[in-house]
């Protein structure tokens, strides 16, 4: 397969049983593209983003992540991603400094190196006065957005976001998304699940699943033209409604 | 029908909320709109006897729900945000488990949570633990309602769930509502807001504005355009250093731009069209997002 690829997948497909949650899903994104991956709840996001990731292991088909085979190289995939989500971030009971230390050391860094980035992150977002403290007293949008930095701390390949601006305030998600277009400067591929439509305009290019099938993946420009839609919401409606019961 | 008067509650030495002074009509469905970590469930717990306030009062149907917990506790349907039902039970079991504990059956009220129940009503022998995230809502929904509560409360019933299910979810609220059922519902998604009779925008602890959506969206007073053009981020370089512009924000496929003064738009408007000679510019009428972020920006300046 392509190395040039951030990932690339093909026929990749997850059965539990007789349910089919992945259901051949071909798809590439390129090294530094914001790639949105959307679809309804229940329409197999998970379960792919876990194949993806190294956490389970796919039914059929093949894909690289970072270059790495997800069938054989699983734990290589894991060293050279990272991954933010919602739920799972920092460890609250830590202090700023542990948590980007304990993060910087489970990948492999140096001390020398974890340190010295560690204090031009903390003042790069504004909290000097909170890097001794516990990231439990860190007001929310500081709190997503250190746990996006420490995910993208060794300067991974690719980085998962599942859902990063579930709950922030209106004003913090779009300074998160001027992160996430920085990281994507910096040659970091974003790969983003959201269920905010208007942040699916930010994607360069978006992913539509259905029932375990990719049903539509283009430009979100293009994809409005092809579903004849105004925004994003609109084609989404269009596509996920048409399999709904 | 339900009343919070200068309620203060404090954790250890943070904010939950501060002051909140709200009035929520009968057969209304109210929305507390604010992001994570503002005070929405703070609110809600206290309002249903699960936490208590440092100062203020709380009144359920003219009760003060401390010294009349037992009467709350009867009358209101609460729908926490994370699943608290039993995993282990079957749907069927879980709503018999509900009735019962309020001396009721699930024959008595039947009519109650017919639509909503009638949707997982095939799957009824299936165990809680094992539905579908759109399942366990609806579940959750049926065992709130099966006592007759004479308010639902509905903590963040939507985070989480994707743009079509929560359209559903809304429409399944509006015809409770019209069904003559007081409902308080909590999001963090803006957009939700105008699914509400009036809202309350909510922040650090704070209530910022409570009116009907059109209400707030109409005190906004700045002039407001939307823009559209080939790269938004270049746009938004652009805007961010003109005097004039109070505020550009992404909104999805726009930017939405706030300005000082209408007069000003055409200075704005040639500076943008020197890099974009097609950009496109046209005045909206703020969404409640925008109303938030502004109100936003004043409380910090405060």
């Amino acid at each position: 397969m392509n190395n040039n690829y951030a990932i690339e997948a093909k026929d990749f497909t997850k059965k539990f049983g007789s349910f089919i949650a992945v259901d051949n899903i071909s798809f590439t994104v390129g090294q530094g593209e914001i790639f949105g991956f959307l679809g309804a709840n229940g329409a197999g996001k998970t379960t792919a983003m876990k194949m993806l990731t190294g956490l389970l292991r796919p039914t059929s088909g093949r894909a690289h992540v970072g270059g790495f085979d997800v069938w054989k190289e699983a734990d290589k995939i894991k060293k050279n991603i990272g991954y933010m989500s919602q739920k799972f971030s920092l460890y609250s009971d830590l202090t700023v400094l542990e948590n980007i230390t304990l993060f910087g050391g489970i990948y492999g860094m140096r001390m020398t190196e974890i340190k010295e980035k560690a204090n031009e992150l903390v003042h790069k977002l504004g909290i000097e006065d909170f890097k001794n403290r516990m990231v439990a007293s860190l007001p929310l949008g500081y709190k997503q957005k250190l746990a996006f930095s420490v995910a993208i701390f060794h300067e991974p390949r690719i980085v998962f976001l599942d859902e990063p601006t579930g709950g922030v305030d209106p004003i913090t998600r779009r300074q998160f998304w001027e992160m996430i277009y920085e990281a994507a400067e910096r040659g970091i591929t974003p790969f983003v699940t959201t269920h905010y439509m208007d942040e699916a305009e930010y994607c360069n290019r978006v992913s539509i699943m259905v029932e375990g099938k990719i049903m539509a993946l283009d430009t979100p420009e293009r994809l409005k033209q092809q579903f004849d839609s105004k925004n994003m919401d609109e084609v989404f409606l269009k596509l996920a409604r048409s399999k709904h019961k | 029908m339900v009343e919070f008067k200068d309620i203060s509650k404090k954790y250890d030495q943070v904010v939950g909320v501060e002051r909140v002074n709200l009035k929520i009509n009968p057969g209304e469905l109210f929305g507390l709109i604010g992001p994570d970590g503002a005070g929405k469930t703070t609110l809600f717990r206290m309002l249903t006897t699960l936490l208590l306030a440092d100062e203020g009062v709380i009144l359920f149907d003219q009760k003060n729900v401390v010294e009349h917990f037992h009467f709350v506790r009867k009358n209101v349907g609460y729908m926490p945000g994370t699943f608290s039902l039993y995993q282990d039970l079957t749907i069927e079991e879980n709503l018999n488990f509900f009735a019962t504990l309020f001396g009721t059956t699930i024959a008595e009220n039947y009519h109650l949570i017919k639509e909503i129940y009638q949707q997982i009503e095939p799957y009824k022998n299936r165990r809680a633990g094992d539905l579908s995230g759109g399942m366990k809502q609806k579940l959750a929904l049926s065992c709130a309602l099966i006592h007759k509560p004479l308010v639902l409360v509905l903590d963040e019933p939507t985070t989480g769930v994707d743009a079509v299910s929560r359209k559903e979810f809304w429409d399944m609220l509006k015809r409770l509502k019209d069904g003559g059922l007081t409902i308080l519902v909590s999001t963090a998604y803006m957009d939700e807001a105008t699914r509400c009779d009036r809202v309350a925008l909510i922040q650090k602890g704070k209530i910022m504005k409570v009116d009907t959506p059109a209400g707030i969206i109409h005190q906004y007073a700045k002039p407001l355009y939307a823009i559209r053009g080939q790269k938004l981020q270049q746009l938004l370089n652009i805007l961010r250093d003109i005097p004039h512009v109070i505020s550009a924000q992404p909104f999805g496929e726009s930017i939405h731009l706030a300005i000082d003064d209408k007069k000003n738009l055409f200075q704005i408007e040639k500076e943008l069209k020197t890099v974009q000679a097609n950009v496109i510019i046209e005045k909206i009428t703020p969404t409640v997002e925008d109303c938030f972020m502004d109100l936003m920006m004043n409380q910090d300046e405060q």
